[in-house]
């Protein structure tokens, strides 16, 4: 007869027993977990590219009118928005902290530009003519398309004109149709700062409207 | 129309829309700016949805980077060749130097050998001067040395 070891065994022993025979179990679930919670940040990523990528490299086609430049700099963003997307707390919407990722790119797109002017010696940039050539598609006679026309290029001629900030803030408001308050989190700037910096870019764009070509 | 009613939309441009409506008090304005948005927006769409032409981009960078490239080895070139000429004037100018050091030693060589020459040739005729003098006046001892052998 075999012997029996009769020992009562404790609760902590239980515990470690249980442990040793579930262990693949539990791993392969928590892998389960992690790689379902991936998937499904990977899927909410891809729909916040697809509802936000448009906006977000219109505003940047406006900020530097260069095609090539506009498609490179909302890949970096959302580039960047990948990389942190694990720490976005979701304090702000998605379009508002994108957007300050787009606004602190192209600061420092121009601020390096500055630095490197004999590596690119031309801009791709295209002229006001190319830009004000695209039209809003409800002007119905020729005069009014070339009036349309004209006062295009004058608005861009004075966003030409603007400073970084001014065209930052101008752009946001104007072509984005964003609020002040969502401006100034986006900016990082007061939302007082923000008014003030839209109404001299308007003062600009009046006085621009007003002289003409 | 008011400044981003209709998103998209074209601004009513018949000119019925009170002045001072708006967000900027001003109509004109009201609707230089709507036509921009959407112009920047007609803009973007077109260009959101044209084909991408990466192949082209990436050969105007490697056409870039084969610039940069052939700028950095042209001016490395240079740099080494005006290294090496450089070095090259300095040997040819040490050689120079050297062979007007050794043209000017060979000058002082000859210039001290005639100076020698000068110096021995003046003591032989001084030497042929004093010693025509000195026989005439030991000759008579002579002749008595002389005398006193043949005794």
């Amino acid at each position: 007869m075999a012997a029996v070891n009769l020992r009562p065994v404790g609760a902590s022993t239980c515990v470690m027993a249980a442990g040793t025979a579930m262990g693949p179990i539990v791993r392969a679930t928590a892998e389960e977990i992690a790689a379902r919670e991936l998937a499904s940040a990977n899927e909410e990523f891809s729909r916040m590219v697809e509802r936000h990528r448009p906006r977000v490299f219109r505003f940047l086609l406006a900020s530097t009118r260069d095609l090539d430049l506009a498609e490179t700099l909302t890949q970096e963003c959302f580039l960047k928005a990948h990389r942190n997307w694990s720490s976005f707390r979701g304090e702000s919407s998605a379009m508002t902290w994108l957007m300050r990722i787009a606004i602190n790119l192209q600061k420092d797109h121009w601020r390096n530009r500055r630095m490197q002017f004999w590596r690119q010696t031309r801009t791709n940039s295209v002229d006001l003519d190319e830009a004000s050539e695209w039209l809003p598609s409800g002007e119905s006679s020729v005069e009014r398309q070339l009036l349309a026309r004209e006062r295009v290029y004058q608005v861009w001629e004075a966003v030409k004109g603007l400073s970084e900030r001014q065209r930052t803030v101008f752009l946001l408001r104007y072509v984005e149709e964003q609020e002040l308050s969502e401006i100034a989190r986006e900016t990082g700037l007061s939302e007082g700062t923000v008014k003030a910096h839209l109404s001299r870019a308007l003062t600009k764009v009046r006085a621009e409207l007003g002289g003409g070509r | 129309m008011r400044f981003g009613d209709r998103r998209g939309e074209p601004a009513e441009r018949d000119g019925q829309a009170e002045p001072g409506t708006g967000e900027t008090g001003d109509l004109a304005l009201e609707q230089a700016l709507n036509d921009f948005r959407m112009s920047v927006c007609a803009w973007s769409e077109a260009a959101y949805s044209r084909p991408r032409t990466a192949g082209r981009v990436v050969r105007q960078r490697s056409w870039r980077l084969a610039a940069g490239w052939a700028l950095g080895l042209a001016l490395a070139a240079g740099g080494v060749s005006g290294a090496v000429f450089e070095r090259h004037q300095r040997q040819q100018m040490a050689r120079a130097a050297e062979q007007q050091r050794l043209v000017q030693e060979r000058q002082r060589l000859i210039r001290e050998q005639q100076a020698r020459e000068e110096e021995e040739d003046l003591l032989a005729k001084v030497d042929r001067d004093v010693s025509r003098e000195v026989p005439s006046a030991m000759e008579p001892l002579a002749q008595l040395m002389a005398e006193d052998e043949r005794k």
